[in-house]
């Protein structure tokens, strides 16, 4: 498909959405989402949006792989390795000295590498035993994907630099067992760990936690919905939990902005000071 | 040079850039006076992990304030924006910026194609996307979206840039107003200045 695609037609395709499955796709973030369903179009080579709305008719089941292929699931362990070490040696600890175990939610945890990230840094302080995580995400495949925590040795060498440049100390691939080319985590790591299929925009508040790690995943919602999903974590997280939003995002335009504090501007780390 | 170029309606400037850009494009941010209107994105191809110093090392020359927007950032008049080391950057509708971590483009993130599209669609033919010298073909395709919405689009000569295949493709899938060295670029972003001192 050659020319734009109009507004009109996403709204269509999004009226449609609504009308027929459980998701509302109305205020992801215009230029991303465009793009996403261009690509989707391209990949099984609709003709246009109405082709992609009438494909939705014939087959509903379409419907997740659609999903799947409109999210984004690019990650990394360690992505941004300062991040991490401030978990480690401020905000982690902090919450230990104070109540002796920890509850984690990552929203939009996607294939799972953040949450991998998290387990060795809580084994390397010693409190993976202390610790609830969630994890969920959108996509049933991805989640699924998650559960299984196999990776590509060619995306092991990124994984193990950020590990190294975050300060890891120990033989990073030690925490994963290897078979045909692919590594996978050793299931103790992860036995903590629940997975679940959540969507932030329809989703209630199913928990309360003491940091939640929302990293690059609102910069796909318009600043409505950034508002909206903004208030779903407020109300997950125990007073003076931690938030952390990836290092490029920002609270300050949101409308509860004010019942947070920063805790590291340059992590993006905030804490929930009011109910 | 044509002086239908010269008005004082454009909303925005792109630059992408790779191998071989960065001292040009320093060069430009100097000479380009203080109070420049026009907001300036900058796309230029950088090493992922490293999150600093790359905006300090832009800015050192600069008479002009750099700044690696956040997402959803407002648009402001004057400012140069730099796409943030492993995002992409885009304008959107209603004058803010959004950055994403899509896959690489080009295999670049940030893609220079990217910025360009966006912010063809978006200011259509009140935009100028300058491609400066790089070694691979991001920034053809989006300069192609820029002249189709009746942009300006202008290229460093590939006679004087260090890498010649960036602004070669561009040339190649898309007509190009003007082929400049650098210095002549400068001249001509220094003349749509006056324009707007008018």
């Amino acid at each position: 498909m050659q020319r734009d695609i109009e507004i009109a037609e996403l709204r269509r395709l999004t009226q449609y959405i609504d009308d027929n499955f459980d998701y509302d796709f109305k205020n992801y973030a215009m230029s991303s989402f465009t793009r996403r369903v261009r690509r989707v179009i391209e990949l099984y080579k609709f003709t246009s949006v109405e082709a992609l709305i009438k494909k939705f008719k014939n087959d509903p089941s379409f419907f997740q792989e659609f999903v799947s292929e409109i999210t984004v699931n690019v990650t990394e362990m360690f992505r941004d390795p300062t991040f991490w070490s401030s978990l480690r040696d401020e905000i982690i600890p902090d919450v230990i000295k104070e109540h002796r175990k920890i509850s984690i939610w990552h929203a939009g945890c996607s294939s799972g590498e953040e949450v991998i990230s998290m387990c060795i840094l809580l084994k390397e302080l010693d409190c993976l035993e202390n610790a609830t995580i969630v994890a969920t995400d959108i996509d049933q495949s991805i989640i699924n994907k998650a559960k299984k925590a196999s990776f590509s040795a060619k995306n092991m060498e990124l994984n193990k630099q950020n590990y190294e440049r975050y300060g890891g100390k120990n033989d990073f691939l030690s925490y994963f067992v290897e078979d045909e080319g692919f590594f996978y985590i050793k299931p103790e790591l992860i036995e903590r760990v629940s997975f679940r299929v959540q969507d932030l925009v329809k989703g209630n508040p199913f928990s309360k936690f003491d940091l939640i790690l929302c990293r690059n995943v609102m910069i796909y919602f318009n600043q409505t919905l950034q508002n909206e999903v903004l208030k779903k974590l407020h109300g997950s997280l125990f007073k003076y939990g931690n938030l952390a939003i990836g290092s490029k995002e920002s609270l300050i335009w949101c409308d509860i902005a004010n019942k947070f504090v920063v805790v590291n501007n340059e992590e993006k780390i905030y804490k929930k000071i009011k109910d | 040079m044509k002086s239908s170029f010269f008005h004082n309606k454009y909303k925005g400037i792109v630059i992408g850039g790779s191998a071989g850009s960065f001292k040009p494009i320093t060069k430009l941010l100097a000479d380009l006076p203080k109070d420049f209107p026009i907001p300036i994105f900058l796309c230029l191809h950088r090493l992922k992990h490293v999150r600093h110093g790359f905006i300090e090392a832009l800015s050192i020359k600069s008479s002009k304030p750099i700044l690696e927007p956040l997402d959803k950032e407002i648009v402001r008049p004057g400012m140069v924006y730099l796409a943030p080391a492993n995002y992409h950057l885009c304008i959107e509708l209603g004058n803010t910026m959004s950055l994403s971590t899509e896959g690489l483009v080009n295999n670049s993130r940030p893609a220079i194609d990217l910025t360009f599209k966006s912010a063809a669609y978006v200011y259509k033919e009140k935009l100028i996307g300058i491609l400066f010298s790089g070694a691979n073909k991001d920034g053809a395709l989006g300069m192609k979206a820029i002249k189709d919405k009746g942009g300006v689009t202008i290229i460093q000569d590939p006679e004087e840039s260090m890498m010649n295949t960036m602004p070669l493709s561009a040339k190649q899938v898309t007509e190009i107003d003007f082929c400049l060295e650098a210095e002549k670029i400068t001249n001509f972003l220094l003349d749509l200045y006056k324009a707007y001192q008018k």
